[in-house]
């Protein structure tokens, strides 16, 4: 805007106000209005879903989806959309702190002094595009459930080696079913792509020792087993002989 | 010398002249009560001369056209408000340590006196908040409201919005349960992978290098104190660049042209 557009503005806007009403009482009615009606509605919510407690935290407990509040739900899929390991810290940090500059910066890029959507196109479809693709993401991320349930056919070399090692391949299975691994990784036909690698032949890429290591000392955004090492150091050598069992 | 007479002084020249009314001055209860009242307000403002400004913020003139999506922002406000008192009554009973938290929660929600009701507020009040919020903003972008003269409320806004989101985050750890846990945990990880401050930040959210009993209180401390005061000041100078620079008309709704105007105050005349 230069300086005639500003003031055109500026003249336009107070003949507007002079033609307008006073806040008191007519702005602060339809304030008031909708005030109850907010407060309907948080009143309403809380009485029909109430406020659950799911079980206490436990930090060495081996069953758990790690979900956030709907509302990131869209923070959270863009580490799903964004795959490769190189770039994850791209999308956990790169992208929203890009967009957020750019919401923070928006009144000194667009300068122009039409305010009509209609007649500002590029930023009207870019807003109604923001809007679509949190809303798009917001939905994956509600209908990505927890998968809580990993079903792999034995493989032939851990058949072969008896009935013990099939056993503890089982409860391995069950171990990393109920740790919630399947919430950001795929075994087979299981779990949700990422933002985790597929693991369906992850025993082929890393040896055991490394899958160790890695489970202890993950990189971010996975939690870390080191507590379930300490504390129930069976369970975790299950996790782990299953893992590589995936070849 | 001759003397002049001194003139006599008036019986009392402090008195005040009489209000008009019904009679001289307050007769009935109701006209005293009224007197009171006046009185009582009178005071105050002669000591802080705050009704120019209450009288500039209430009577200041909103432009033509203004519709219901111009009460987003105050529902915005007031659901921050329904959450800042719901919060306080939720803190009275709160035990921000590891080991009494999830304990200390579910006394709020089976034994205290509407405690789920309370605890239910909270909780879904911030999604209507969140909600509230990027409709506000939806609002302010669609119709342009962001452009001068009001580019800082716009910037403004937008801190507010990241310390909602803040509140949000902080807040989904403090019932202690399964899932607030590790999805914290999940999130401060993230924060972790951040360039240069990324590991600085999630050190110092955690309270040190892992998630440990000091972690619940800074996260409380965070929710109930440093991020609800700076929303409460700031947002209180959003109201007033609001006031300062007034509300904007539908970006469609033109002025009358200045001829018609005039010719309007003629014919009023």
């Amino acid at each position: 805007m230069n300086k005639r557009e500003k003031e055109a503005y500026l003249r336009e806007y107070g003949v507007l106000k002079s033609q307008g009403k006073p806040f008191f009482p007519y702005a602060i009615a339809k304030d008031s209005v909708m005030a109850i009606m907010v407060m309907v509605v948080i009143i309403t919510m809380s009485i029909v879903l109430g406020a659950e407690l799911g079980p206490k935290a436990d930090p060495t407990s081996t069953t758990y989806t790690p979900r956030p509040e709907w509302y990131f739900f869209f923070l959270f899929e863009l580490l799903r959309v964004i795959k490769p390991p190189a770039l994850v810290p791209l999308a956990t940090i790169g992208v929203p702190t890009i967009c957020l500059i750019l919401l923070f910066l928006l009144p000194f890029y667009d300068r122009g002094a039409e305010r009509r959507p209609e007649r500002r196109p590029i930023a009207t479809a870019a807003g109604i595009f923001t809007i679509c693709a949190i809303g798009y993401l917001t939905y994956l991320g509600a209908a990505a459930g927890p998968p809580t349930e990993i079903d792999i056919p034995v493989p032939a070399n851990v058949r072969s080696q008896g009935s013990a090692a099939v056993a503890n391949f089982k409860s391995g299975e069950q171990v990393v079913a109920q740790s919630g691994c399947a919430a950001c990784h795929k075994f087979g036909e299981n779990g949700n792509a990422g933002p985790g690698p597929s693991l369906t032949r992850v025993g082929a890429r890393l040896p055991a020792q490394a899958i160790q290591r890695t489970l202890i000392n993950p990189t971010a955004p996975m939690p870390s087993f080191a507590t379930l090492s300490e504390q129930s150091p069976k369970q975790f050598e299950q996790m782990v002989g299953f893992l590589a069992a995936l070849k | 010398m001759a003397k002049l007479k001194t003139p006599t002084l008036p019986s009392n020249p402090l008195t005040s002249p009489k209000r008009p009314g019904k009679a001289y001055g307050p007769s009935t209860p109701l006209e005293h009560g009224a007197e009171a009242g006046i009185t009582a307000v009178d005071w105050i403002d002669e000591r802080t001369s705050l009704s120019g400004g209450l009288r500039w913020m209430m009577f200041r003139k909103v432009p033509k056209g203004t519709n219901w999506f111009y009460t987003l922002g105050s529902a915005t406000m007031f659901a921050f408000l329904s959450q800042a008192v719901t919060g306080v009554f939720l803190a009275m009973y709160y035990d921000p340590s590891a080991t009494r938290a999830y304990e200390s929660i579910q006394h709020i929600n089976n034994d205290v006196f509407l405690g789920e009701f309370v605890h239910g507020m909270h909780k879904w009040g911030s999604s209507v908040m969140v909600i509230l919020i990027f409709l506000h903003m939806g609002r302010t972008f669609f119709f342009g409201a962001y452009k001068y003269p009001r580019e800082l409320n716009w910037v403004i806004g937008v801190a507010l919005l990241v310390m909602t989101m803040t509140m949000s985050f902080s807040g989904y750890l403090l019932p202690f349960d399964q899932r607030s846990y590790w999805a914290t945990i999940v999130g401060v990880n993230i924060n972790g992978t951040g360039p240069l401050v990324g590991p600085y930040l999630s050190e110092f959210l955690r309270a040190g290098p892992y998630f440990g009993a000091t972690t619940l209180s800074r996260f409380y401390a965070i929710h109930m104190l440093l991020v609800p005061g700076a929303i409460a000041a700031l947002m209180g100078f959003h109201l007033y660049l609001v006031a300062k620079l007034g509300t904007t008309a539908p970006p469609w709704v033109r002025a009358k042209s200045p001829d018609a105007l005039r010719e309007q105050k003629v014919s009023d005349l």
